[in-house]
């Protein structure tokens, strides 16, 4: 169990198994490459962040109230702490690309959401609409934006959200 | 005997290295050493990149170009080697873990080194995967949207990281935090960890021998030649990448989040995880009996401290009063029973005490050196013919037994390295006319140093040395597995016709004497 007894046939077995080596890591190294997106297709991609509405409206403290706290916890408003759903709804030439209902995360359901969607679509004209309803006082949609868009093949566009200009297309 | 498919396989496999690289430099004997030469090959040559690459959003890309293209003969090169030694070091970590699960030595007392080798794995693919950040190519872009979202999908993180791979979102400060995970975090941890796994061995060894690491750092320099690491077209959040040449060894994780969600392609990862970790309880192996200290009959040499393969044994102060300085104790819980310290303890000599029981300063119960006495007087009594053999053979490689004829008898040890050399000359002088040790192939104990000490031993290169009144032509040592009955039969053979040449010559010069 020494090895083959010939010293060359011994180094050249030794190459064959360095060359097996070597071609196993230099094929998976980066093949078989893997196709992301079709040559035709662009991505819509809806991501940002946002806080619902508070489920209640804050309550202004009478003086009565305001007297009963301790002068160090006065405060001329309390608001709650819990904040309404967020409920998306995108649409691409009038079929659901994307529709979801996220709740608010933290243990007193306070936090804000992160909204995240990437998806392939065709590339080439069309009619885009997103909405969201992030009230649960208001009845409704209360954020939409429609457009048409022109995608170009591979074209990330961006969907975001800013609460002075509502839904922006990148 | 049936050998169980995995480890035929194994067994083949390492038949065919053993050919071609000899045991020496088999690989597969090397491949947790191999393994860390391969780190300090990326270490080295990721060092060497650190240099000209820069680190930020706008400067990435454009720098590993030039490392690539106008530096091609020293930082391409090195590129090249850091990329493909990362590829190997995949492919010798999970040989090894195959080796170990094959040979069995994944359970048991070893559920350590296993338990705390699986995580190893984890960081060396992490370290990989923010690697490939760096380059900031559309690679890098695809791996970090993809490792954005599987972390996004983890319940305690805030589910925000997604967003930061979206145009005009990523920003330096991030890109800076995974060069810190990359450069330093990660390599610290995967150090660390290493340390762990190796913590319960002892005599570790990290580097391979010589031969074998040039001749896999000339295959990697020439695959880095033939065949330059490259990278995709520069990162573009505005744009989605078409085709990605994936690097399978580190990324084949990603292509699922296409077809699974982030919660499936985690719940695969996570209970392949977890299969591996709980496998030396699946089911859960019982050890032999422990080694037990006879502090009666130990003198605190420290011989069986310097032997156990497990870090099993430790010198303390004697306890006893007796006049010698120290003793040494048994860690049950890190003890493997291989017998290797009762093989080396200078007390475990049967030439002592020719009439009782026979004691030594540490034993075995299951197997005692008096135990291994009596066999062996028994078994030169059952032989007969000119050439006895009697073979000593570790029960990891073949059931010596199997072996067992008129002249031939076989007592099992549960390994080599428990047969105290002076019981060969014992053997010898009681009537057998000769010996043979059995253990695992050369280079590939089971309790890793069984063999090679027993081989020292017998050189007289390490203490119990055999001593020099028993006739090394006599004595022979062959390594062998369970599946090679033939080649230990032919060498048995071959010994057999030795022993009677050498009975032959021996009466012919008595002859002459008289």
């Amino acid at each position: 169990m020494f090895g083959h007894k010939n010293k060359p046939i011994r180094y050249a077995l030794q190459a064959v198994n360095y060359t097996i080596f070597m071609a196993l890591i230099w094929y998976f190294a980066t093949a078989p490459s893997i196709r992301v997106l079709a040559e035709d297709e662009a991505v819509i991609t809806i991501a940002f962040a946002h806080a619902g509405e508070l489920l209640e409206p804050c309550q202004r403290l009478s003086g009565e109230e305001l007297a009963k706290l301790a002068p160090n916890m006065r405060k001329l408003e309390t608001c709650p702490r819990e904040r309404s759903r967020v409920i998306i709804e995108a649409t691409l030439d009038g079929k659901t690309l994307y529709s979801e209902t996220l709740q608010p995360p933290g243990l007193f359901s306070d936090g804000g959401v992160d909204v995240y969607f990437s998806g392939s679509v065709p590339a080439g004209k069309h009619d885009f609409e997103i909405k969201m309803d992030d009230s649960v006082r208001k009845e409704g949609f209360n954020n939409t934006s429609s457009q048409v868009v022109d995608l170009i093949p591979a074209q990330i566009m961006l969907v975001v959200f800013e609460p002075e200009k509502g839904f922006v297309v990148k | 005997m049936l050998v169980n498919p995995v480890k035929r396989t194994y067994l083949a496999l390492e038949s065919w290295f053993n050919i071609s690289f000899g045991t020496q430099w088999n690989p597969l004997y090397h491949l947790g050493t191999l393994s860390f030469f391969l780190l300090w090959v990326i270490l080295v040559s990721g060092i060497y990149l650190f240099i000209p690459f820069h680190g930020s959003l706008a400067g990435a890309y454009n720098s590993v170009e030039y490392m690539t293209h106008d530096q091609w003969y020293a930082a391409g090169i090195m590129r090249s080697l850091h990329r493909y030694a990362s590829d190997a070091v995949i492919i010798t970590v999970l040989l090894h873990m195959f080796k170990e699960f094959a040979s069995g030595r994944y359970r048991g007392f070893r559920w350590f080194s296993w338990f705390t080798g699986v995580p190893n794995l984890w960081v060396i693919v992490t370290i990989g995967i923010t690697g490939y950040w760096l380059v900031w190519d559309e690679l890098a872009q695809y791996v970090a949207i993809g490792s954005a979202r599987l972390m996004d999908a983890i319940p305690m993180f805030p589910g925000a990281m997604t967003r930061n791979f979206v145009a005009g979102e990523m920003t330096d400060r991030f890109f800076i935090l995974i060069e810190f995970l990359h450069l330093l975090g990660q390599p610290l941890a995967l150090v660390f960890m290493l340390w762990i796994h190796v913590k319960r061995l002892s005599n570790v060894e990290i580097n391979p021998p010589r031969g074998l690491a040039i001749g896999t750092f000339i295959a990697l320099l020439v695959l880095s030649l033939a065949s330059p690491a490259v990278s995709h077209g520069p990162a573009d959040l505005s744009t989605m990448p078409q085709v990605i040449n994936l690097d399978w060894f580190y990324l084949n994780i990603y292509p699922l989040l296409d077809v699974w969600t982030e919660g499936q392609t985690w719940m695969l990862t996570m209970g392949i995880t977890l299969l591996l970790i709980m496998l030396p309880w699946l089911p859960p192996k019982k050890d032999g009996a422990k080694a037990l200290v006879d502090l009666e009959h130990c003198n605190g040499c420290g011989l069986c401290f310097e032997d156990c393969p497990f870090d099993a044994i430790s010198v303390q102060a004697r306890t006893d009063g007796a006049r010698f300085e120290t003793e040494v104790i048994v860690h049950p819980e890190l003890c493997g029973a291989c017998g290797i310290c009762a093989g080396s303890c200078p007390s475990s000599n049967p030439f002592r005490t020719p009439k009782g029981d026979l004691k030594t300063g540490i034993d075995m119960p299951q197997l005692t050196v008096d135990d291994m006495r009596k066999k062996t007087n028994e078994a030169i009594a059952q032989m007969d013919g000119d050439t006895k053999i009697l073979i000593f053979g570790c029960d990891h490689g073949l059931n010596v037994n199997r072996l067992d004829s008129n002249d031939t008898k076989g007592i099992r040890l549960m390994c080599s390295g428990m047969l105290p050399p002076t019981l060969v000359e014992y053997a010898l002088k009681k009537g057998a006319h000769g010996v043979m040790v059995t253990g695992c192939r050369h280079n590939d104990c089971f309790y890793r140093f069984g063999n090679r000490w027993t081989k020292m031993r017998f050189e007289g290169e390490r203490k119990p040395i055999l001593r020099g009144r028993a006739d090394r032509k006599r004595i022979r040592v062959h390594g062998g597995s369970e599946t090679d009955k033939n080649e230990i039969e032919i060498d048995l053979n071959a010994f057999r016709a030795e022993l009677v040449k050498l009975n032959q010559t021996e009466k012919n010069s008595s002859g002459k004497l008289n």
